[in-house]
């Protein structure tokens, strides 16, 4: 172990700041700036004394500044543990240990701590450019380990081996990718702040909180349908149902009863199709309306709303059906629509006061109440705009009668509270409506700025019905897309917007390869796993099968590479092998070589024994002798020498 | 205790890792069989490093944590197979070895051969707890690693048990190979520190005697010796007879000063060793001086002569003293 503990040469020290900072740099964005700017100086710091030569500094100023990094990391998160704390901290010490790099030993340490922070990285995201920052990482990372243990190469050479070796890896890469068997996280306890800052739909809805979303054209959730894409005013992903109200915005129940199962039947024709959800950080899971199956691990709320037992933290995936027409709730249960009907004291008094003459000329007839309040909101001739003036405390009434113009949230909670009002039992849905096909991949995909909220009515008979009040004043939302419902001039997210065809075109394509990684290689989990070694014949594929498949599979491509790695035993010099059918054929004729015999010897001796052919024979051992021993064998020589002794026949 | 089995446990293994009894016949192909890997200290540390990234990836439920530790994972089956490959198939040839005297290091010199059209770098070469040395060997060439071994006794040092090791390309494996060149280093008897001065006496006071018929007298030819000064060649003789010998002629006054280095002439107190070791230091200091020395030893006898031929032949003669006693 001599080798480890010489001291780090210079190559080598510039070997290892140039992985530090391929492993920092990514991460720099998700650290506090001032770890930036103090690593940033460290790594200056470090090329300045490599770069002159000078001594490194004392051991007790970099025990002093480990202190106040870890003090800082400490102070800036209130703890030392947790994803970006710990990253943090990672960073703090690989920055230090550059500046105590004293033997080759060190130079691994740095290196390692080089991988962990590739893996930091992915904490954050796990898109294509992430992987190829990545890859070129590890590609640094690795050549800085070859130069540990010989820095002689130049930096090309070095990178080219890494590359190399990492070229090897691959297979085995693929293999355990897809043989190893995956276990489903979390193994402990997951920290919590994991996508904590998701954009999405919130338990509750007040004036411009949907609209905000309609400036981010983030993915919700991708959709592959079985059968053909039902049609856009169908597309109502139902997401938290809404039913309390106080005045301001509406919330989802606090006490959620749950169904095992679903409770209605369906009506007409199924519709078959895949979510695959991107993290919110909320439980509920998004489904075409009325959701006829429920995804695993899932409950269906009395409101008929999908919930994951977990908080949706990764990208998941489940099939699911849906009944366009199913008749749910006829026979609710009466503190449903007891909570369905409540309204605030006050508040809103015109609204109340159209509510309540509905009510004395229908009575408790639902179905003329909501055609009533139907009319009142075309006869109103509201505006769908993505900017709605402020509103004081009484919004439905402001909305309805002074301002008339608003975003979806406000037709919703302006018609439930109407319904409410007549005495007909209503609620807000938020979800999504709509979404863009890529024609790429054909997914359906679901963005923020399809954001939506309608309303939910309950009418005896019928149960409970939808109604989207939007649709009444801007039909086109429902029945093409957001962006056309929209006044022109309006400001409008990027994809939303219908000029730059080819750059829209160039979106789609991006967005189909993202889709693809998403689909392939970051959304193989357990399931897929299973799926996938099931389609290639394996059943009932479980841990020990798979470690099997795999043990022998790797032990294969490790046979290979070892015969490749021996293939040259095998080889003998030809130029010896011709000039042993020489000695052969000579021998034929009782002249026999001896191994201790020179070639130019041999042919003295035997061109004696067989004057015919005396030169042939100090020809061939000539060839043989330039071949064998010359500075430069020629490889015309070999082909002389070959045909030479081919046509030689004592 | 401890480190006393563990030495004989690997003294065991190395006897079974070596396959054939030492010394063994050159050329020594170190094939898959003798070719040991093992992961290093710094492989071990790897190999944890992946363990945690590989808890954290599974912990997040991040593929591209399992597609990371994969690939290094992957990264640290090739380094073995690269590793191994470094070391596989060299072939070990001994090299020369020149004498030395007893009490400095003997320098074995052995010839690596690589027939493999692609470099063998960093290769490492110790004998027991001797400083390692590398060598690095080109495409179908070969090298010259000289490796000391401390020299106690004279007579013949056999080439200690070389270990042969390479941690190329990253570091995180050890391939290692045992082998025993079959070579040997005659280690002559020190010469001592503090010894009587040159033996002018007896045969040496005869030949002064004949002092008189002039220092450069013609006596007689003799077969020629490399050391021989390229002016006392018989020319004229070696033109007479065609492709005879060359003949070094001799002169009277070289007979002159020679000087007989006896066994016997030194006391009988003094021991065997101690002997060889006065006589070794006359040897030199005769050498030094440019005289003509002649050596009388129980069961060897050089006639004088002088020059680096007869210094070796006397040296090896104290050597080899009663060599089969021993």
């Amino acid at each position: 172990m001599a080798r480890i503990n010489r001291p780090v040469s210079r190559r080598q020290a510039w070997w290892l700041l140039a992985t530090a900072l391929a492993a920092c740099l990514p991460l720099a964005p998700q650290v506090p700036p001032w770890l930036s700017v103090a690593a940033g100086m460290a790594f200056s710091w470090r090329a300045v004394l490599t770069w002159r030569q000078w001594r490194l500094p004392p051991r007790w100023l970099l025990v002093l500044l480990v202190i106040a990094g870890t003090a800082g990391v400490f102070l800036q998160y209130r703890t030392i543990v947790g994803r970006t704390p710990g990253i943090a901290l990672l960073v703090v010490f690989l920055a230090l240990k550059l500046l105590e790099l004293r033997a080759a030993r060190d130079a691994v340490a740095t290196a390692l701590l080089c991988y962990f922070l590739v893996l930091g990285q992915f904490l954050f995201t796990q898109t294509i450019p992430t992987a190829l920052l990545a890859c070129l990482t590890v590609l640094i990372t690795t050549a800085t380990l070859l130069a540990a243990s010989d820095d002689r190469p130049q930096p090309q050479r070095q990178l080219r081996r890494a590359g190399l070796m990492l070229a090897q890896a691959l297979p085995f890469m693929l293999l355990l990718f897809v043989l190893f068997p995956r276990v489903q996280g979390p193994l402990w306890g997951i920290p919590q702040d994991r996508f904590s800052a998701v954009s999405g739909l919130s338990d509750s809805m007040s004036p411009g909180s949907i609209a905000q979303l309609s400036q981010s054209d983030a993915i919700a959730f991708r959709v592959q349908f079985k059968g053909p894409l039902p049609p856009q005013s169908q597309l109502y992903w139902r997401g938290p149902v809404m039913p309390a109200f106080d005045g301001r915005s509406w919330r989802v129940a606090q006490t959620l009863g749950a169904y095992p199962e679903v409770p209605y039947t369906g009506l007409g024709a199924a519709v078959d199709y895949e979510v695959t959800l991107e993290p919110h950080g909320k439980f509920w899971l998004f489904a075409l309306e009325l959701p006829a199956t429920l995804p695993p691990d899932s409950t269906l709320t009395n409101d008929y709303q999908p919930i994951a037992r977990q908080v949706v933290r990764n990208r998941i995936r489940y099939a699911q059906r849906a009944w366009p027409e199913a008749i749910a709730g006829v026979n609710e249960a009466p503190s449903i629509l007891r909570s369905a009907l409540a309204l605030p004291k006050d508040g809103n008094p015109r609204m109340r006061a159209i509510g309540a003459a509905w009510s004395a000329q229908y009575g408790t007839d639902g179905a003329a109440i909501l055609a009533a309040a139907e009319n009142l909101f075309s006869q109103q001739l509201l505006i769908y705009t993505l900017n709605p003036p402020l509103l004081g405390p009484d919004i439905v009434d402001e909305f309805l009668f002074d301002t008339k113009r608003g975003f979806c949230e406000h037709f919703a909670a302006a018609f439930v509270f109407a319904l409410r009002a007549g005495g007909v039992p209503a609620r807000v849905v938020a979800g999504y409506q709509g979404g863009e096909v890529n024609p790429v991949d054909g997914y359906l995909v679901v963005r923020q700025y399809d954001a939506h909220a309608w309303a939910e009515a309950w009418i005896a008979g019928r149960g409970w019905v939808r109604i989207d009040p939007t649709a009444i004043s801007a039909p086109s939302r429902i029945n093409s897309n957001f962006s056309a419902a929209v006044p022109a001039g309006e400001a409008l997210p990027f994809l939303a917007r219908g000029d730059l065809a080819w750059l829209k075109e160039l979106r789609y394509r991006l967005d189909a390869v993202t889709n693809g990684w998403n689909q392939r290689v970051l959304g193989y989990n357990p399931q897929r796993q299973r799926d996938l070694l099931a389609s290639l014949g394996l059943n009932e594929p479980d841990w020990r099968s798979m470690t099997a498949v795999l043990s022998v599979l790797c032990g294969g491509v490790m046979l290979g590479l070892t015969g490749w790695i021996l293939r040259n035993r095998l080889r003998v010099d030809p130029a010896l092998t011709a000039w042993r059918r020489f000695a052969v054929r000579l021998a034929k004729r009782g002249i026999a070589w001896q191994v201790w015999e020179g070639p130019l010897a041999f042919a003295e001796r035997a061109a004696r024994q067989a004057p015919a052919h005396a030169a042939d024979i100090r020809e061939i051992a000539a060839l043989y002798a330039r071949l064998r021993y010359g500075a430069a064998p020629q490889a015309a020589d070999l082909t002389q020498l070959k045909t030479k002794i081919a046509a030689f026949n004592p | 205790m401890l480190a006393s089995l563990r030495h004989r446990l690997h003294e065991a293994f190395v006897r079974w890792a070596l396959h054939v009894r030492p010394p063994e016949p050159a050329p020594i192909v170190l094939t898959q069989r003798r070719v040991y890997v093992l992961p290093t200290p710094a492989g071990l540390a790897y190999a944890m490093a992946l363990g945690v990234i590989l808890l954290g990836a599974m912990n997040y439920n991040l593929s591209l944590g399992h597609a990371l530790v994969f690939l290094l994972a992957g990264l640290g089956i090739v380094a073995i197979l690269h590793t191994f490959r470094n070391l596989v198939l060299v072939a070990i040839r001994p090299g020369r070895c020149e004498p030395v005297f007893a009490g400095s290091l003997a320098q074995f010199d052995v010839v690596l051969e690589n027939r493999r059209p692609d470099a063998r770098t960093c290769l490492r070469l110790f004998m027991a707890d001797e400083t390692p040395i590398e060598v690095d060997i080109g495409p179908h060439a070969s090298t010259v690693a000289t490796l000391d071994a401390p020299a106690h006794k004279r007579g013949w040092l056999p080439m200690p048990r070389l270990t042969i090791e390479t941690t190329w390309p990253l570091g995180l494996v050890r391939a290692w190979s045992y082998a025993v060149p079959d070579l040997d280093c005659l280690i002559y008897p020190k010469p001592a520190a503090k010894a009587p001065p040159l033996p002018w006496s007896g045969e040496s006071a005869r030949g002064a005697s004949r002092d008189g018929r002039g220092a450069d007298d013609f006596s007689g030819l003799r077969n020629h010796q490399v050391a021989d000064p390229p002016r006392h060649v018989a020319w004229k003789a070696v033109a007479r007879q065609q492709d005879g010998p060359l003949l070094t002629k001799l002169f009277e006054g070289a007979a002159a000063q020679q000087l007989w280095l006896d066994w016997d002439a030194l006391p009988d107190a003094i021991d065997t060793e101690q002997r060889l070791s006065i006589l070794a230091r006359w040897i030199l200091d005769a050498d030094a001086a440019g005289l003509a020395w002649g050596l009388r030893l129980p069961a060897v006898r050089l006639v004088p002569d002088n020059g680096p031929a007869q210094v070796s032949a006397g040296l090896r003669a104290l050597a080899l003293h009663d060599h089969g006693a021993h």
